[in-house]
């Protein structure tokens, strides 16, 4: 049954979710705000003019097919790193849930890899493809393999793809493992003693059950994957070779911070805000249908 | 927690420090690290003991990118530097922004310290001043591209390493050579869009773009997508291809090659000298760039890369006054011998030039002083002025990408070079709309 917890008056839960509605004042609807503000104008990056353009930034975007090509990089990527750190993170999840003794060695040790900031992942990973001293590029040449990400655009998204999701696999695994923990042992004991075997087990009854959590990791990774990734691919690729690795985000950040062209990285803020909202909405309304709680 | 009477005495010591002071300080950021950061805070400390009423304070504010960006986001909250280092891509940005800066000849008028603009080199100074002659910042640390040989390696491939590599004919044959002997990275190379692009159009003396390569207006329009250009990069892609010419990225990556002893010729700023000479466990050379022999007017001059000193608006008279000291200080003769030999930076001026000649550092050291015959042998023309264009550092990114697709063979020369010059147009004018 649901409970449900009435308020007499308007005071008291106002003053109890005010302090959300003003973190999210203060950090989300201001500087959105502002992206939306500066959209509209071409400002010279001292800030000492600005001129006003419309809708000018968004048609300059869009008439950009290099900026349209980003768009189906941007869905590559994002759509790479999310099975590439919830897949290892979910069959890692079973393996340590499997352990009798020692699962908290490999907990602790799994998750480590967490504790890494995205540009020193980045700086990691690159030095072990790095295509002079890395260790993996030079056992790749053993084997007859030519690893050249700095010229090969899919070696490239290959490479930023693993140290992006590399971290969260950690934080996945996490939760992963929280998830498999609450799994009911009566009904696999159950399916057990009814003949089910391990795989059938886990496609039929623990897959179904952990649907909550991966649903909420799915829409976390691809924020993750849209957002925060801009430090691994600046630090490996800087969006090239060509325009191989150039995603959205790392495009707002290079157009703004880099080259100053605040009107052009405004309006992108805008559009990328846009597609992720859309996004959200979109799994919420289609794929949450087939969650079970 | 801090007990009151600790905070007040911490208060109160605070008070005195900066009372007993009556120096003037004046604030100047940096990007260098390491043997560079050190050399620069020797000058500042110099500077700060010879002149008791100055204290210039020297802070490392990251890369060039990220100095650039903390002078603007500190000038948008009021608290700018006094000095800005700038690097010679952001010059067109720092020109627009007329209420931001102090041009420096006003500064040394000013201030009344003695100022020649004529005794600065033509080719560096150019870059940094207007077409009326008004010297708007002070070039700082100015290097050119040169040609750095490995000679074992060319001797190991059986090739003289005395052998004439002023023309890219004559490298060809090198490259040639060096492959038919196995060797495995013969020629490398840093900053692509800076040495075959924009320093090979002023070698060349043909345009980069049009009125003359930004100096004359902001209408300006790219034309880097000519026959010569198209030439060399189609040459260059097609040694790629063979595994001629190597790519290791779009900075200076390759000089990780180059000083291993894996590489045998390379093409860098002459201020590789520093990490080369202290790397390298090979005999190393330092020739003039190559060039095209019957392309354009070559060999006309090259232009510099680096970066500059800007004084930022909004200080004091007496702040003024001490950046015109300092900056005074930075051109005098010894200075900037120093500055020069330690570095491998070309002299800006001609009398630190001279020094470092009758010193004998030229002919103790060899190829030390070929940047600086290769900048100032002719007197510059419009094209081999420098480049004065708006949001530069994208359009160096688009070239970037653009060769990048030569290289890997997916994109002719020309195709590549068009669509650039069509892409950084677009940005030109946007640059030009913002600052109208």
């Amino acid at each position: 049954m649901e409970k449900r917890v009435t308020f007499k008056g308007w005071l008291l839960p106002l003053l109890l979710i005010a302090p959300q509605l003003i973190i999210s004042g203060i950090f989300f609807f201001y500087p959105a705000g502002q992206a939306v503000f500066q959209s509209l104008y071409i400002p010279d990056p001292f800030g000492l003019s600005k001129q006003f353009v419309g809708l000018g930034n968004f048609e300059y975007l869009f008439s950009d097919k290099y900026y349209r090509a980003s768009f189906v990089t941007t869905a590559l990527f994002s759509l790479l790193v999310t099975l590439a750190s919830m897949v290892p993170a979910l069959f890692l999840a079973v393996l340590a849930d499997r352990l009798i003794k020692g699962s908290g060695t490999y907990r602790t040790l799994l998750i480590w890899p967490y504790a890494v900031a995205p540009a020193v992942a980045g700086v990691l990973w690159l030095f072990m493809f790095n295509t002079r001293v890395g260790v993996v590029s030079w056992y790749l040449g053993q084997l007859g393999y030519d690893w050249n990400h700095v010229l090969n655009g899919d070696e490239a998204m290959g490479l930023v793809v693993i140290a992006s999701a590399w971290g969260r696999i950690s934080y996945n695994f996490l939760f992963f493992f929280a998830a498999l923990q609450a799994v009911p042992r009566s009904i696999i004991e159950a399916a057990a003693i009814d003949g089910a075997r391990f795989w059938r087990r886990f496609f039929t009854i623990v897959l179904p059950l952990l649907s909550p959590t991966t649903f909420f990791l799915l829409v976390v990774n691809v924020v993750y994957a849209f957002f925060e990734t801009f430090g691994v691919i600046h630090t490996i690729t800087s969006g090239g070779p060509q325009q191989s690795t150039t995603i959205l985000v790392y495009k707002v950040f290079t157009d703004g911070f880099v080259a100053q062209d605040l009107g052009s990285s405004s309006a992108q803020s805008v559009i990328l805000l846009i597609v992720v909202g859309l996004l959200t909405v979109l799994q919420f309304k289609y794929v949450e249908k087939r969650v079970h709680y | 927690m801090i007990k009151p009477t600790a905070l007040a005495l911490a208060v109160a010591t605070a008070g005195v420090s900066l009372t007993a002071s009556a120096q003037t300080e004046i604030e100047f950021w940096h990007a260098f690290t390491g043997r560079l950061g050190e050399l620069v805070a020797a000058q500042v400390e110099d500077f700060n003991t010879k002149n008791p009423d100055y204290k210039v304070v020297a802070t490392h504010k990251g890369n060039y990118s990220e100095t650039l960006n903390a002078g603007i986001a500190a000038f948008r909250a009021g608290e700018q530097p006094d000095i800005l280092m700038v690097f010679e891509v952001g010059t067109a940005t720092m020109m627009a922004a007329k209420g931001a800066i102090k041009p420096v000849y006003e500064v040394m008028e000013e201030s009344g310290v003695a100022f020649d603009p004529d005794s600065y080199i033509g080719s560096v100074k150019g870059y940094y001043t207007t077409t009326d002659g008004k010297m708007l910042s002070l070039p700082f640390n100015a290097s050119t591209p040169v040609l750095w040989v490995n000679r074992d390696a060319l001797s190991g491939a059986g090739i003289d390493p005395d052998t004439d590599l002023s023309t890219w004919q004559n490298v060809e044959v090198v490259l040639n050579q060096l492959k038919a002997a196995g060797h495995e990275c013969p020629l490398v190379t840093a900053w692509q869009s800076w040495i075959h692009l924009e320093n090979y159009s002023a070698y060349h003396d043909v345009p980069f773009a049009t009125k003359d390569n930004g100096f004359a207006g902001v209408d300006t329009e790219l034309a880097f997508n000519s026959e010569a250009q198209v030439a060399h990069i189609a040459k260059m892609g097609e040694w790629a291809q063979d595994g001629k010419f190597i790519y290791t990225g779009r900075r200076n990556e390759g000089g990780a090659n180059f000083r291993a002893g894996s590489c045998a010729l390379f093409t860098e700023s002459s201020a590789g000298y520093a990490g080369i000479s202290s790397e390298a466990k090979f005999d190393f050379d330092v020739r003039p760039l190559p060039y095209w022999d019957g392309v354009g007017n070559a060999p006309q001059n090259t232009i510099i890369g680096g970066a500059s000193l800007w004084a930022l608006a909004g200080q004091t008279d007496e702040e003024y006054k001490g950046v015109g000291e300092f900056l005074a200080y930075l051109s005098s003769t010894d200075v900037q011998a120093k500055w020069h030999q330690d570095t491998g930076y070309l002299p800006i001026t001609a009398a630190a030039g001279d020094a470092t000649r009758e010193s004998g550092f030229y002919t103790e050291k060899p190829g030390t002083d070929v940047a600086v015959i290769q900048m100032t042998a002719k007197a510059p023309t419009a094209n081999s002025k420098g480049l004065r264009l708006g949001s530069f550092d994208q359009i160096r990114g688009i070239i970037d990408e653009e060769l990048e697709g030569v290289w890997a063979g997916d994109k002719s020369a020309q195709e590549a070079l068009d669509s650039a010059v069509e892409r950084g147009n677009q940005l030109l004018r946007r640059f030009e709309q913002a600052n109208r």
